[in-house]
């Protein structure tokens, strides 16, 4: 009987999780993916279902005639949805770039201070994060505005006589993602630094290679692991950003988050949501995979 | 290591941090603010946090946060647990790929396709949408936040332990609850602390899936944030910080009497 119970459970412990995530975060895609083939209807949901699966094989099968890739060649037409996609990877790329040269010195930092203060350090760079997303987005607004605390500050010591125009405009977008996604960014780049064998570099100094020298052929190859992590863990979220690019970007702002909120909230149209959506997962299913495998061998090593 | 690189440490720290923090604590100054200009100061005054705690709509929407928080933080605490024990123990099942695709994608998933696809799940099933949807969209996506923290404890954890227990005749369940869970408690609280602040702060999932009816307090923020910055917002953003902020020094404490309790522990084990 006991035996009976233990391996019931065991069983339960992976099932249960398992069977969670195939309902809601899996099935769900599959969903979207038949949406975006639907065609637009004027109903409550606003579209017509693809297939029903309480009408049998045969109108399944049937039904694979109706498929109508409509919305996809609605996309291609527009050269709005093109351009969106175009400038998302191009923010999110550059913001990864920034936010890779604002986090090493930080991470560098962290890890060369003593190690009794690391911990607080370390909780440092974490407390930020527990703090709202929204919020920390919407500190930026009264800093940056045109008669914010920036252009005032700056005013006040002479360095500009007229404000400057930062809110809603690209610059304020990267700004946002840098302050963001930073402690993404540091930690994982942290942590390689840690655990790195410090000698290696007093070696290559003893043997007359100059600091600078030295981290390029040293410290940086040993923490590209955890760049490359923090780099994935920056860029794939920001391509989908919608908070940053509506609060503090312009309506020249374009980004393909913003363009599948409003499809959705604005045009109410969820079929072509749905083909916005299915095309933006396409385009970072290498990323994705990349960063799991990355994760993965991270995992195996740490064994 | 030479004297120029610690300055240049040194630097690189205390600008790091001004950058994370400078913004916050601004925004914690002007909520108490006289004026109504935001970024303009005119005198220490609470009046925008007496004027929050009489409207209506921002304490419905933090009672609705803290429901949906709470509930939520909890059930994926239990299911990210179980998660990160098969992701550990069984090295080896039918489909363990998957499920590890399954556990890390929602990490770096755009909150928006995320969003949609469960919204559009609830519409097929035929779920009305409001209160419950969103907690089963902040149980999904938090899950896995908490399965990853109480991995990287499980991956240190000592195996012989566990051992020891069931050669001792203890069966596995108990072996889990008398040896396993407190071992890895404080992975398990963080992680529900994760999950507790994650639900708090969503804006885009909960958007997507919530109803009429229930509106959270990002929400609630949002929506008055497009319509201009006040210093109430900036009242409620405030106490939303001072809540997580609490909760977080709690939290550190108590590891730390039971870091030092340990040590006492082990000490005490050690004379006798």
């Amino acid at each position: 009987m006991e035996k009976l119970i233990s391996s019931v459970a065991s069983r339960l412990v992976i099932l249960v999780p398992y069977l969670w995530l195939l309902t809601f975060f899996l099935i769900p895609f599959f969903i979207v993916f038949k949406i975006s083939l639907s065609e637009v209807a004027m109903s409550i949901p606003p579209y017509t279902p693809v297939f029903d699966l309480s009408a049998g094989w045969a109108a399944f099968k049937a039904s694979f005639a109706q498929f109508s890739w409509d919305n996809y060649i609605w996309l291609t037409q527009d050269p709005l949805y093109f351009k969106a996609y175009l400038s998302s990877l191009l923010i999110a790329g550059v913001s990864t770039v920034l936010t890779l040269i604002v986090g090493y010195p930080i991470a560098y930092g962290m890890a060369r201070a003593p190690a009794t203060v690391r911990p607080t350090l370390l909780m440092l760079v974490i407390l930020p994060f527990w703090t709202s997303f929204l919020i920390r987005v919407y500190a930026w607004i009264g800093i940056l505005k045109p008669e914010g605390l920036l252009n005032q500050f700056l005013m006040w010591a002479h360095v500009i006589n007229t404000p400057l125009t930062i809110l809603n405009t690209n610059t304020a977008v990267f700004i946002g993602i840098v302050y963001s996604y930073l402690p993404f960014l540091v930690l994982p780049i942290y942590s390689a630094l840690e655990k790195m064998d410090y000698s290696l570099v007093e070696a290559a100094e003893d043997l007359g290679c100059p600091p600078i020298a030295a981290f390029w052929k040293i410290t940086f190859p040993l923490s590209l692991p955890g760049v490359v992590a923090g780099c994935f863990l920056v860029f794939i979220p920001a391509v989908g950003e919608f908070v940053i690019p509506d609060l503090l970007g312009g309506s020249q702002t374009l980004m393909i988050g913003k363009t599948l909120w409003n499809e959705f909230f604005s045009n109410r149209d969820w079929a072509v949501s749905s083909a916005v959506a299915v095309i933006l997962l396409l385009l970072l299913v290498v990323p994705i995979v990349l960063f799991q495998r990355a994760e993965a061998r991270a995992q195996e090593s740490e064994k | 290591m030479n004297t120029t690189w610690s300055r240049f440490n040194i630097a690189s720290l205390v600008l790091g941090f001004a950058f994370l923090y400078l913004p916050i604590v601004l925004l914690v100054v002007f909520s108490f603010n006289e004026s109504r200009l935001v970024t303009v100061w005119a005198g220490f005054s609470t009046k925008w946090y007496v004027s929050l705690f009489h409207n209506q709509s921002f304490i419905d929407a933090a009672w609705v946060t803290i429901r949906v928080g709470l509930v939520s933080a909890t059930v994926a605490t239990i299911l990210g647990t179980l998660g990160a024990l098969a992701m550990t123990r069984y090295t080896r099942f039918r489909g363990r790929l998957l499920f590890s695709a399954m556990i890390y994608a929602p990490l770096v998933m755009p909150e928006v396709i995320t969003g949609l696809s469960m919204l559009l799940l609830f519409v097929a099933l035929g779920f009305d949408r409001g209160l419950w949807t969103m907690i089963l969209a902040h149980i999904t996506f938090s899950m896995c936040f908490v399965a990853v923290v109480v991995q990287s404890r499980l991956v240190t954890f000592d195996r012989s332990l566990e051992e020891a227990a069931m050669d001792l005749g203890a069966t596995p369940v108990t072996t889990f609850f008398k040896v396993t869970l407190p071992v890895i408690l404080p992975a398990v609280v963080s992680g529900w602390m994760l999950a507790f602040t994650l639900s708090l702060d969503d804006l885009v999932i909960s958007s997507f899936t919530s109803g009429p009816g229930a509106t959270t307090l990002p929400m609630r923020i949002y929506s008055q944030v497009r319509l201009g910055v006040t210093p109430e917002i900036n009242a409620a953003c405030t106490m939303l910080i001072a809540i997580v902020t609490v909760g977080v020094i709690i939290a550190s404490i108590a590891n730390k009497r039971r870091e030092v309790q340990k040590a006492r522990d082990e000490q005490a084990a050690a004379r006798n």
